[in-house]
């Protein structure tokens, strides 16, 4: 239930299908997942989440699988159905 | 009031200039989240209780890791957001060239610049482009002006005028204004550290013929948090009443 609602959040804050979202979708590698992006899908993650990253997390943060990381780092739990 | 509804987070609050922009942002009506790694910070906040504002004080060193996420996460707990960030903590470097530590240069850029730039980068997640978030630093004459005796700290200072301009630019299709006050010699605890020589001197060099209060620099902070600096941002405005030298 949480992967979903980390989906969502990269495919609303970029812009693009929800489809396109997979654990290797990487920071740079598509038009839409630029600076200005990453830092939307930041804002977004922390406020669905309710969490605050640290500025490494967000140096981090190179892919949507190791979004997923980080979030579990900060007490996420992405295990449950 | 100028700051009703505002959230402020003031760091560097338990003496001085701090001290004064948190009690002035209080009486204007923010509710105030105040930190410093000194205990006096218990007393900014009592008197700001005092005069029935709302503060939250907590205590803690900015150079340390962790500190700053620490202190943002507590204003998104306590309030949800942050309207206004004053980056006040600062420690004063005294030394002529040839004599200055390095452990010293270094104490002195990560409280009076790093610190800045760190802080800032958190803060503004938490600001919401809607409420005319808006980010004071605290610069130095020194810094702009350039002042013989502490080139070290001036240095620190100078980097936090560039910083201001530079993220004023970039963070204005934020809404976020961004702008420094330069306090001149004023009498705080910190100016009293220097010797009575150097006081005077540069009190002779004040063309009001007089040290500023930190009331003088927490009202000009007040103007550039409020919403009558709506349309200042990325300005350096002197406090220093007049300094010719």
């Amino acid at each position: 239930m949480n992967k979903d609602k980390l989906r969502s959040c990269f495919s609303q804050t970029l812009g693009i299908p929800i489809e396109r979202v997979t654990d290797d979708l990487a920071y740079n590698s598509i038009e839409e997942w630029d600076s200005v992006g990453h830092m939307a899908v930041v804002a977004d993650l922390e406020s669905t989440f309710d969490v605050m990253l640290d500025t490494d997390d967000i140096l981090n943060l190179g892919s949507v699988g190791q979004a997923v990381a980080i979030l579990r780092r900060l007490g996420v739990d992405f295990d449950a159905a | 009031m100028l700051l009703e509804d505002r959230v402020a987070l003031i760091t560097g609050a338990s003496r001085g200039i701090g001290r004064a922009i948190a009690t002035t942002f209080a009486e204007q009506g923010a509710r105030v989240v105040i930190t410093s790694r000194s205990p006096e910070l218990d007393e900014t906040a009592a008197l700001i209780r005092e005069r029935g504002g709302r503060a939250t004080a907590v205590r803690g060193d900015l150079r340390d890791d962790g500190f700053p996420r620490e202190l943002i996460t507590r204003c998104k707990k306590e309030h949800g957001r942050i309207d206004v960030l004053v980056n006040n903590a600062g420690v004063l470097l005294s030394g002529l060239l040839g004599m200055i530590s390095i452990e010293s240069l270094r104490e002195t850029f990560e409280t009076n610049t790093l610190a800045t730039i760190h802080l800032t980068q958190y803060a503004v997640r938490l600001m919401d482009s809607g409420r005319n978030p808006s980010i004071v630093n605290v610069a130095s004459i020194a810094g702009t002006r350039g002042l013989d005796g502490v080139t070290g700290y001036a240095a620190s200072k100078g980097a936090v005028v560039a910083f201001t301009r530079s993220s004023a630019k970039e963070l204005a299709p934020k809404g976020i204004r961004v702008n420094a006050v330069a306090p001149g010699i004023i009498d705080t605890a910190m100016t009293r550290g220097l010797t009575e020589d150097v006081r005077r001197r540069r009190t002779a060099a004040i063309a009001l013929g007089r040290m500023g209060t930190p009331q003088e620099v927490a009202n000009v902070a007040l103007f550039l948090a409020s919403s009558l600096a709506s349309y200042v941002t990325g300005q350096v405005l002197g406090v220093d009443g007049g300094m010719v030298a």
